[in-house]
């Protein structure tokens, strides 16, 4: 056994337990948020992919150097860009609130708001 | 150790680091879009290293250049386009899809790796064949399974669970075919071997995926996922690189905790999810004793009872996400909300179709996330609710599942039943995944309203402002 493989082994098994630690703290709100960001990190074997790149050197191994840089690149742009986009939607307040009330004297009666909040 | 390669590898280091960090500001709604940012970061280090590392050893062709990027930038234009446009109840399949395209990729930087090595006829080391073998084997199977799951999420391929005399034994035979192959290999490198083991890996995946069915789709996903990070951590011990096994190794573990966190709240086991048999005949238990009667009611009955409630908890389920109800619900707790009905919402951990598919719906719908209770905060508060609504939902509301005997007995449930009274939305007398009658339909509490998900609150919300508005 040689030592990077040893140093390699010794590196896989401390990550895993930093994966668990940190993931068994996050609330259930935020598991689809989550797995997509778990699913863009999954996305570095684009660094992988692009050293594919650097010993092709017949017809093969450009083919498997190209889909497996859109694959990677793929996974990794549209992983965070979809998650951005879901995290965006996390808010305490919903934004449409302050013109919301506003708009109600609008309707005078319509509302009932003689009776106020009971809750 | 060149001075060059120590920047290097520290980089990496750091960029790991990022992750972490990343992962770890996602504990709590506030820092998660930081979190999200603070990843990012960490990957455009390690793909700016990575290019470093290229430009440094200076061996690339012209045509290595021009294939890695053009296919960054084919790759990164179809996953930006997707990721854009993307409707939030269809999610589940595109995170399908980044696994599958994250598991090919992996599964080609081992195949590519073993090509050169075999090609230059030197001996493979023994670990140097286990690490690629196990990365090609997962990649594939990830590949291929992912693409089938987002097919049945997606509606293309079937999502009833398909199955056929002797499947498992074609399973099985795949499995044998996969490892022996690979076995072989370990004596004896061959580039013919290798394409064996890739083509039964991926069968594999497809004949392992196909017979799950649709209700369990989200801990399948959750699972690829996991073997997605852990093909990537492989293909990080393939070509020696340190961000690939940190990284990978990170979505592993958290994709491993999150799948048995999935199951748990379906208290199912993942074996049980994998190897089939529930729901398919062998488990389902006929529930007695439900032979009650069941009473319908009419929007406007409906629309009063709940304008006159001062507690109402929603109960949203697959049937919501499925209708794409989720901007009605909000418009309906809105009125109800203004007229000074408290309302929140009650949240299955396996409502929607992914975990915590059900908060991005509505976040999404702009309902914010402090209404939004989880299982075991809302329900001791189902006593004091004038009004429970269920939409959509089936067996997280059957209180058969307290009783021993059912086929979903032991399942944690919401107690919709001890609600003053409950109106439940949905289209039929259809049965659940469970297959199984749901006994809070004939509580005499209980009122049914048929419709469409999307129909019905659209009617609900109009009868409430044009009768007691």
């Amino acid at each position: 056994m040689s030592t990077t493989l040893l140093t390699d082994l010794t590196i896989f098994i401390l990550s895993l337990w930093v994966g668990f630690e940190v993931i068994s703290k996050v609330p259930a709100t935020l598991h689809t948020p989550l797995m997509s960001a778990a699913n863009s990190i999954h996305g570095i074997v684009l660094a992988g992919a692009m050293l594919i790149a650097v010993t092709a050197n017949d017809a093969v191994g450009y083919v498997i150097a190209f889909v497996a840089a859109a694959f990677a690149a793929m996974n990794v742009v549209g992983g965070y860009v979809v998650t951005g986009r879901m995290l965006k939607m996390f808010k305490r307040r919903p934004a449409a609130a302050a013109p919301a009330s506003p708009a109600s004297p609008a309707s005078p009666t319509a509302n009932g708001s003689g009776k106020g909040r009971r809750a | 150790m060149s001075a060059f390669s120590w920047i290097t590898q520290l980089l990496y280091v750091l960029s790991a680091s990022c992750f972490v960090l990343g992962l770890h500001l996602m504990n709590n709604p506030a820092t998660a879009r930081r979190g999200n940012q603070v990843s990012t970061g960490g990957m455009a280090a390690a793909i700016a290293v990575t290019l470093a590392i290229i430009i440094h050893a200076g061996a690339i062709s012209a045509t290595g250049w021009a294939v890695m990027i053009g296919g960054a930038l084919v790759g990164s234009g179809i996953g930006l386009y997707s990721a854009r446009t993307v409707q939030m109840t269809a999610m589940p399949q595109l995170v399908s899809v980044f696994n599958a395209v994250g598991g090919g990729a992996a599964a080609l930087v081992g195949i590519h790796d073993y090509m050169r090595l075999t090609s230059a006829g030197a001996s493979v080391p023994t670990s140097t064949t286990v690490t690629t073998l196990l990365d090609v084997l997962i990649g594939a199977v990830t590949f291929s399974g992912s693409i089938i799951a987002a097919g049945k999420l997606q509606g293309v391929i079937t999502s009833a669970p398909v199955t056929f005399p002797g499947a498992r034994i074609v399973n099985l035979l795949l499995a044998v075919v996969a490892l022996g192959t690979g076995g072989y290999l370990i004596a004896t490198p061959s580039l013919l071997g290798l394409v064996v083991v890739i083509i039964a890996a991926l069968a594999f995946g497809v004949s392992m995926v196909m017979p799950i069915g649709g209700a369990d789709m989200p801990v399948v996903i959750s699972l690829l996922n996991a073997f997605t990070g852990t093909a990537v951590a492989m293909a990080g011990f393939v070509i020696n690189n340190w961000a690939l096994i940190i990284a990978g190794a990170l979505v592993g573990a958290s994709g491993g905790i999150l799948t048995k966190l999935m199951a748990d709240a379906m208290n199912r086991s993942i074996r049980n999810i994998i190897v089939g048999g529930f729901g398919t005949g062998d488990a389902v238990a006929v529930a007695g004793a439900s032979s009650g009667s069941i009473q319908s009611v009419a929007a406007d009955d409906a629309a009063i009872q709940m304008a006159y409630a001062s507690k109402v908890i929603i109960v949203p389920g697959y049937g919501l996400a499925a209708a794409q109800a989720q901007h009605e619900v909000a418009a309906l707790a809105d009125v109800l909300e203004s007229r000074g009905v408290d309302v929140s919402y009650a949240i299955h951990p396996v409502a929607g179709r992914m975990p915590g598919h059900m908060n991005v719906l509505l976040a999404e719908a702009n309902v914010p996330y402090p209404q939004l209770k989880e299982m075991d905060d809302i329900n001791p508060e189902f006593a004091r609710t004038d009004v429970a609504l269920v939409i959509g939902a089936n067996d997280v509301t059957n209180p058969a599942a307290r009783r021993a005997g059912t086929a979903i007995s032991g399942m944690p449930i919401l107690d919709v039943d001890q609600a003053k009274s409950i109106i439940v939305i949905k289209r039929s007398m259809g049965h659940g995944y469970a297959g199984i009658d749901n006994e809070l339909y004939t509580d005499p509490k209980t009122s049914m309203y048929f419709a469409d998900a999307k129909t019905a609150l659209t009617d609900l919300t109009s009868a409430i402002k044009t009768l007691v508005g």
